[in-house]
């Protein structure tokens, strides 16, 4: 087993693990925004609140919610260990520093665009996760099913739709957003490379998926608090928010 | 003479490797945009001899940009504001009259400052004594044509083979990483039959050096590509990724 631990934590050992966690967790921004763009249908909720109430007890989704947060752990813990690791390396610095000249801005501020999104998904599970699972707090919404039963679910569309009727909540996850575009800029083509996937015939598709991830999904996940924010405010008498 | 430029230096000053360096100001007067960054230095070494002052200590040999000695990082970057070129390529054309210019030696902790400007690359020689050689039997000459060897292989392994081991990419790299370097010498062996039957180990070994130099670890900024003086690009990492994942998964080293 000598060779495996060697291997796992060898310098290219940790880059391929932040990579793969890396992209475990790119695909499941993707299976997030899916879900997140039903609280934009005008339903009474329906349609979000049967997904949320399927993500919440179905026992297949709740292990990979597990091994999801387990995954984000690696992935900032691996970081900071080799950030601290790479601290060492050059224990003293240049007096006159030129990064912009040979690298973006992006590749240079990964763990700073990293902490920013811990903060984010801490802050985010504490809004919706914690509430749904422990807080309590969120009344349920009853719906007649197609065959005539009722139903009644959390109604976290309602919490959703009003946590983002507030401007400072809005800007604060449009803001992470931005931090999530910039942090995959970098990040997701990075993957790929450490894995050694640098090759011609594959990467234009890198590159192509590469622009859905560092700009379409996390426009798309800001898009949502913007369009409820707007909705909300102008449907609103005072429109005081 | 017309043309000439008065330039202010700020260059770092340190004894010896244990004592603490500081930057120091010197003016470079009637510097002519002909001559190479090193010849500006010589002369303001000329006037500080002169004067019964210490000369600043730096690294140069060849002065012709092949010999991977000349290591300053001028302005924040490795061998100057150029691209391609090592710090003996650049000429004083490339800055204008009232410059003042910022020269550090090679930041990294593998790399220790011995003096002034010079720093301590024999880390580099240990990481190829780990495995950057092929084992050649003695014997009568062999035919250099006997094995084949494809144009696009070989084009790529000498490609790799360009690298004259200057350690920009260290200096350059904001994790003072040496993997530009490390894949340069793995790349070129592993592309050609010759470096087959240690090609395993080579990788491993190397690497394993390339950590216990305590250099860091590499995170894909692609700063060392754009300052080798060389232009060694990121897929010789890829391919040092590759042949590291290859090696780990199935040399009978366990």
């Amino acid at each position: 087993m000598n060779w495996f631990t060697s291997a796992v934590s060898s310098s290219v050992g940790k880059k391929i693990m932040m990579a793969l966690t890396g992209l475990f967790l790119c695909s499941f921004l993707v299976v997030h925004l899916i879900g997140n763009l039903q609280l934009l249908n005008l339903d009474l909720g329906i349609s979000f609140n049967t997904y949320a109430q399927f993500m919440s007890h179905n026992p297949v989704i709740q292990t990979i919610s597990k091994g999801n947060f387990a995954i984000i752990l690696a992935h900032a813990l691996i970081a900071l260990f080799l950030t601290r690791q790479n601290a060492k390396a050059r224990p003293i610095g240049y007096q006159v520093k030129k990064g912009s000249a040979n690298s973006t801005w992006s590749s240079r501020n990964m763990g700073l665009l990293g902490t920013i999104l811990l903060v984010f998904i801490a802050v985010h599970l504490y809004h919706f996760w914690w509430a749904v699972h422990y807080g309590g707090s969120i009344p349920t919404r009853e719906y007649l099913t197609d065959n005539g039963d009722i139903v009644a679910y959390t109604d976290l569309y309602q919490a959703v739709w009003f946590a983002f009727s507030n401007p400072f909540i809005v800007a604060f996850y449009v803001l992470s957003m931005i931090a999530m575009g910039y942090h995959l800029y970098h990040g997701f083509a990075s993957a790929f490379q450490s894995l050694g996937l640098n090759h011609i015939k594959y990467n234009f598709f890198i590159k192509v998926l590469g622009f859905l991830f560092y700009f379409v999904i996390p426009a798309l996940y800001a898009y949502i608090p913007l369009k409820i924010y707007f909705l909300t405010c102008c449907s609103s008498s005072s429109c005081s928010h | 003479m017309a043309g000439n430029m008065n330039i202010t230096l700020k260059v770092w000053r340190q004894k010896n490797a244990h004592t603490k360096g500081k930057l120091v100001s010197y003016d470079a007067k009637d510097v002519s945009p002909d001559m190479s960054f090193l010849e500006m230095i010589d002369e303001v070494n000329e006037v500080l001899i002169k004067k019964g002052d210490e000369p600043i200590a730096f690294d140069h040999d060849c002065r012709e940009g092949i010999c991977g000695m000349c290591s300053m990082v001028i302005d924040g970057r490795p061998h100057g504001p150029k691209e391609g070129i090592t710090t003996c390529q650049l000429h004083m054309r490339s800055f204008k009259d009232g410059d003042t210019i910022t020269i550090e030696p090679w930041r990294a902790k593998g790399f220790p400052v011995v003096k002034d400007l010079v720093v301590d690359r024999s880390a580099f020689d240990r990481i190829i004594q780990a495995g950057g050689y092929i084992s050649v039997n003695t014997g009568v000459t062999i035919d250099a044509n006997a094995i084949a060897i494809s144009k696009q292989d070989s084009d790529k392994a000498f490609d790799a083979a360009t690298c004259i081991g200057c350690g920009a990419c260290v200096a350059a790299c904001k994790n003072a990483s040496a993997m530009l370097f490390l894949s340069a010498k793995v790349s070129q062996l592993s592309l050609l039959p010759q470096g087959h039957p240690e090609r395993m180990s080579r990788v491993e070994n190397m690497l394993q050096q390339m950590e216990d130099e305590g250099f860091g670890n590499c995170s894909n900024t692609g700063a060392c590509s754009v300052e080798c003086p060389k232009e060694i690009g990121q897929e010789h990492i890829a391919r040092l990724n590759r042949e590291f994942i290859a090696a780990k998964a199935s040399s009978e080293n366990v």
